[in-house]
């Protein structure tokens, strides 16, 4: 696993309270994690000051999976 | 319309002084005091040091972690006194009508501390505006009947009431006048506050209505004392359950009491100061006797608000001299916030308890702390100083008073006959 990966992991886990085996790529934030919308905003803010990016809300929506997660920051810090 | 009996079914604690009801009782049976140093946050600027917090309480003994997260700690303790409460009552919510409950709540403040920290954040950082979502639904005072209603499905009326250090008087009689006039069966009702805070201490000692007495924080609170300094701060919950009568009898419930009556007025004075001679107080004691269908004479307790400050236990004692005349000196009059310092929002609620408690028990807990007499306190006046008072107690009064001049008064009566 990608140390981006490992981080947002982290992140889901403490921020959720779920397991760490339950957040595995394919892995809704709101279907399979238990997450409400306050929830899935918390995250988004909580990636933007681990990893210093800024997610516009266009492209925030467009995150709602363990995978998706990752795959955008690790583009937006290449 | 005829109003209907209401009666207390239920009750739940989470005191300086006890987590639950039985501890409760047992600290104020034996005069002991919650006050002492700080540990929530470094104190060494502050002009008082101490407060009468919740001790050994570990929110994950009760909340998983994502729950503690999202919980100021006032919403916490409403939650786990609720709970006592609801237990308590033994009313099955399998078989219940929910829409017949309703949960009305009092807190002073509400999320003090989650508000003070979001906005230390913010002003740390940048200048964008990077609030955690949960700020304001975490903060608002009505979010912790709205977290009891969520936790176990009552779908009746739910609010909260916000009248300062009055706001759990007044969520128990609105709870009451919902039951009297046929909006609901049950009701939830109390308060719970959590505002021993950097924000809270600095806020209170800037006003001077704390208690500086840091070199010994047990003896601070002291009703009616000459020496008394300001009040103490204290956190924490109290829940009763309402209950219309037939309800009650009809599932077989243990009934603690009747709720009688609830008096309500307000000082029109000013915002902090109470009216020197109690014109207020005294409007809210005879309201609630008339409310309540009673004479002076039936009176045999009286919890009063007695907070410990210079101004309002003179003039509150004042008041009742005024209200029940010769028969004053015949009641227990007695400030259990001697013992748990002043809840702000849930004191309503816990020294409502208390008075159950004491009518339970026939026993009056003490107004501890006392050294000397105040020259300008009748002492005529049964104080109850610091040795609990056996007492039967037919019907028992509790006072609560809040910034902005408002005034609420409850009235129980024993069920024996």
């Amino acid at each position: 696993m990608s140390d981006i990966a490992s981080r947002v992991k982290a992140i889901i886990v403490d921020k959720l309270g779920v397991d760490e085996n339950e957040v595995v790529t394919e892995a809704s934030f709101t279907n399979d994690l238990g997450a409400d919308s306050l929830d899935t905003v918390e995250l988004i803010m909580e990636f933007e000051k681990e990893f210093d990016i800024q997610i516009p809300d266009d492209q925030a929506e467009n995150i709602s999976t363990v995978g998706q997660a990752t795959s955008y920051i690790e583009e937006a810090k290449k | 319309m005829e109003l209907k009996r209401v009666v207390v079914t239920g009750l739940g604690a989470l005191t300086p002084i006890g987590n639950n009801i039985s501890e409760y009782w047992e600290g104020l049976k034996h005069g002991k005091s919650g006050a002492a140093p700080i540990t929530y946050f470094d104190t060494s600027l502050f002009k008082t040091k101490f407060a009468c917090e919740i001790k050994n309480f570990d929110a994950k003994d009760y909340f998983d972690r994502k729950e503690v997260r999202r919980l100021d700690r006032f919403a916490q303790y409403a939650l786990v006194a609720s709970d006592e409460a609801i237990l308590d009552s033994g009313v099955d919510l399998n078989i219940v009508d929910k829409y017949r409950i309703g949960v009305i709540w009092g807190a002073g403040i509400g999320g003090l501390e989650t508000f003070q920290n979001e906005v230390i954040d913010f002003a740390n950082g940048d200048g964008t505006p990077r609030f955690n979502p949960f700020f304001i639904p975490k903060m608002i005072a009505d979010i912790a009947p709205g977290n009891i209603s969520i936790k176990h499905g009552f779908m009746g009326p739910n609010y909260a009431t916000v009248s300062a250090c009055a706001s759990s008087a007044n969520a128990m009689i609105d709870a009451l006048n919902y039951i009297r006039l046929g909006y609901s069966d049950i009701m939830v009702t109390g308060g719970s506050e959590a505002a021993v805070t950097q924000a809270g201490m600095g806020g209170f000692n800037s006003m001077h209505a704390l208690s500086t007495r840091n070199d010994d924080p047990q003896k601070a609170s002291r009703p009616f004392d000459a020496n008394r300094d300001g009040f103490v701060l204290g956190e924490g919950a109290g829940a009763l359950i309402l209950e219309e009568y037939e309800h009650a009898k009809a599932r077989g419930a243990k009934i603690y009491a009747e709720v009688v009556g609830g008096g309500m007025s307000s000082d029109a004075y000013h915002m902090t100061a109470p009216h020197p001679e109690g014109i207020g107080v005294i409007a809210v004691m005879k309201n609630c006797l008339e409310n309540s269908g009673l004479k002076p004479e039936d009176v045999d307790t009286i919890n009063t608000h007695g907070t410990s400050t210079p101004l309002g236990d003179v003039a509150e004692l004042k008041a009742i001299k005024h209200v029940f005349g010769d028969h004053a000196k015949n009641i227990n009059i007695n400030s259990t916030k001697s013992m748990t310092g002043h809840l702000l929002g849930a004191a309503g609620a816990v020294e409502a308890i208390a008075s159950i408690l004491a009518m339970q028990n026939s026993l009056v807990p003490p107004t501890i702390n006392h050294e000397t007499a105040d020259e300008n306190i009748d002492s005529e006046l049964n104080l109850t100083l610091n040795k609990p008072q056996e007492r039967k107690i037919k019907v028992a009064m509790s006072n609560t008073f809040g910034f902005g001049g408002h005034n609420a008064c409850v009235a129980f009566k024993s069920m024996d006959d």
